[in-house]
């Protein structure tokens, strides 16, 4: 079955897109990254040099995945605008995970800056994928405002408390017409398969499984679970019943 | 006339002048190369000797090398004392273990669970209470929660230890060269000496690249030119990480051992010196050749230190470096011969440098669990190639 993610144009057959902070060495990243069967991988732009040898890029260059640059870190608009132009010169794409965050204790995006940043990068011509809330609300706006998706948060990043409000992240999924990336929260491979399940086109994760025990075995853990989700969605559940239904005849 | 020594160690850091002085006290003619000798990541690095409480997931073959070379620093400080003539205390020395200490409910579950974690591998690491550790380090604030007390850790000088060395070598006629190394002098297939920068030739019968993070080869934004006459990919995958750390003074002594911290999930450590010095660190930045100390570097190391021990803002401020960790793909260093005939490698040490000097130079010398050198080898890099 064909079954690609196309965000902005680009096909990707793999629905799960990985962070790659929090790894105790790049040796477990790349083999994480390799079990996750991943295709598209952000990296944080801030405090890394770009040219430097044998970085988290070599890493992705050599396993052939798309490097999505992400503006973490940055508490203004201004700043992440500076951040993704530096990351476009840098690495010669014009996508950017769009990240403006409002406090260090939370790490909540902040609504009013991300939209702010959103609006001025899609005119300079960035394909943005802005990190938010689950405000369906400001999805739509942003959805309105040119960018290629929305990547509503499950719970706080690296928190791993699962998808807080399921509810929130279908009324984004039903209003939306690109792509929504459940982005920050997932724990383990059940919450994966949950936003698959709710209806997300995919799931960004990263501390799920660079800080796991065994990473690699984690990676593989949500690429089944990503998959598995996305086929049940595809299937159609049934409804929930109150009281039980046969299977089978019960009488001849 | 030519110069000729059995062994030829390329960079005078805390590994290559271990190597240096372990051969010499072996009774080879021995000589360093190092424009600079004892300036980069060892000048910087904070020296703790600290195995158990830096134990993570994935990381049971660096925790092996870090114990094994833990084991040796008694001994090994012992004798550097004693070759340069001075006493171990001398070297700052000491044994007082580290205290890894959380602050927030999150941080605390983490500490938890690495402490189950190291207890599980068979450890010695004691949870303690908050106001436990506080009876260890009455300067902590009254919000750190709680605590793992790694009792063998230990710490030292580097930058005492690196002088040291220096002195042994000397008294131990080893050459000190303050030239950079720029080619590999070879002779059908075999390492044969160095020819240094400034021309003429070096001869040796083995010569150790611990060259730290310069060990890698060309390539990024303001690295070095690196040692020619090598075939293609005998050199190993070591990167610059950066570290800022910066160094506070006060009259006293304000902790009693090394205090590591996490403060809402980013890591602090605090090292004391008999002298009243405390250092603060460190970053780690991938930037390349960067040396840079930035605003927002120090900012988040005092951040998190004055949360920990809220006392450390009224210390001056004495020193703040960033230095150049040599870190390879999977953490673990590059010991051991590199493939050509006559050349070994000792880089690749990332944050334990310090730590693994003793082990290095034994491994170098042909002394040490081969099980340990078969982990460090160089070959691991060239197979996949």
């Amino acid at each position: 079955m064909d079954d690609d993610l196309i965000i902005g144009g680009e096909k990707f057959a793999s629905r799960l897109i990985m962070g790659t902070g929090g790894a105790p060495s790049l040796e477990v990243l790349d083999a994480a990254l390799a079990a996750s069967g991943t295709e598209l991988t952000t990296v944080a732009m801030r405090r890394l040099d770009p040219s430097a040898r044998g970085s988290v890029l070599d890493v992705l260059r050599r396993r052939g995945i798309r490097v999505l640059p992400n503006t973490a870190g940055c508490f203004t608009a201004q700043e992440a605008v500076l951040t993704a132009r530096l990351a476009r010169e840098a690495l010669e794409t014009d996508w950017v995970k769009l990240e403006v965050i409002s406090d260090e204790r939370t790490l909540l995006p902040d609504p009013i800056e991300t939209f702010d940043a959103a609006e001025r990068l899609v005119a300079d011509g960035f394909t943005v994928l802005p990190y938010i809330g689950d405000d369906p609300a400001l999805a739509r706006r942003l959805e309105q405002a040119g960018c290629a998706a929305v990547m509503p948060l499950g719970a706080p990043i690296g928190s791993g408390l699962g998808i807080r409000n399921p509810h929130n992240i279908e009324l984004i999924v039903e209003a939306a017409g690109v792509p929504v990336i459940l982005d920050a929260g997932i724990g383990t491979a059940s919450d994966a398969a949950l936003a698959m399940e709710l209806g997300c086109d995919a799931v960004l994760l990263a501390t799920a499984v660079t800080r796991a025990q065994r990473p690699d075995l984690m990676a593989q853990a949500m690429r089944s679970a990503v998959a598995a989700g996305r086929a049940a969605r595809l299937a159609g559940r049934i409804p929930r019943r109150r009281y039980a239904e046969a299977s089978s005849p019960m009488t001849p | 006339m030519p110069q000729r020594f059995d062994l030829l160690v390329v960079g005078g850091g805390v590994i290559g002048l271990s190597v240096a002085w372990r051969a010499a006290r072996g009774g080879l003619r021995a000589a360093v190369m190092d424009p600079a000798p004892a300036s980069g990541a060892s000048h910087a690095a904070a020296g703790m000797l600290a195995p158990v409480s830096e134990v993570t997931y994935t990381e049971e073959p660096l925790l092996r090398l870090g114990l094994a070379s833990l084991d040796r620093w008694p001994s090994f400080a012992a004798e550097l004392a004693a070759d340069a003539g001075c006493e171990v205390g001398d070297l700052d020395y000491r044994d007082g273990g580290t205290l890894d200490v959380a602050f927030g409910a999150d941080d605390m579950a983490a500490l938890e669970e690495i402490a189950a974690f190291a207890t599980g591998l068979g450890l010695p690491a004691r949870r303690l209470t908050g106001r436990e550790c506080r009876r260890l380090e009455p300067m902590l604030a009254p919000s750190v929660r709680g605590g793992m007390l790694a009792e063998r850790d230990a710490w030292v000088d580097p930058r005492k230890v690196t002088a040291a060395l220096l002195t042994a070598l000397e008294r131990r006629g080893v050459t000190l060269l303050r030239t950079r190394a720029a080619a590999l002098e070879t002779s059908a297939g075999r390492v044969t000496g160095v020819r240094p920068a400034a021309g003429g030739t070096v001869g040796a019968d083995r010569v150790v690249l611990a060259t730290g993070a310069w060990s890698g080869g060309p390539g990024g934004a303001g690295a070095p030119a690196a040692i020619e006459g090598l075939p293609p990919g005998i050199l190993p995958p070591v990167r610059p990480v950066k570290g800022q750390i910066m160094r506070l003074r006060s009259p006293e002594p304000i902790l009693g051992r090394c205090v590591r911290g996490t403060v809402h999930g980013s890591h602090v450590y605090l090292v004391p010196r008999a002298d009243g010095e405390l250092v603060v660190g460190a970053t780690q930045e991938e930037m390349g050749f960067d040396t840079r100390v930035t605003a927002g570097g120090l900012w988040e190391l005092l951040r998190d230190a004055r949360e920990l021990l809220p006392g450390v803002t009224e210390l001056e401020l004495s020193d703040a470096v960033a230095g150049l960790r040599p870190g390879t793909p999977d953490n673990l260093p590059v010991i051991g011969p590199a493939g050509p005939p006559g050349l070994w490698l000792a880089t690749g040490h990332h944050r334990n440098g310090v730590l693994l000097a003793p082990l290095t130079a034994d491994l170098c010398a042909g002394d040490g669990d081969p099980g340990l050198l078969k982990i460090c080898s160089p070959l691991r890099f060239q197979e996949h190639r």
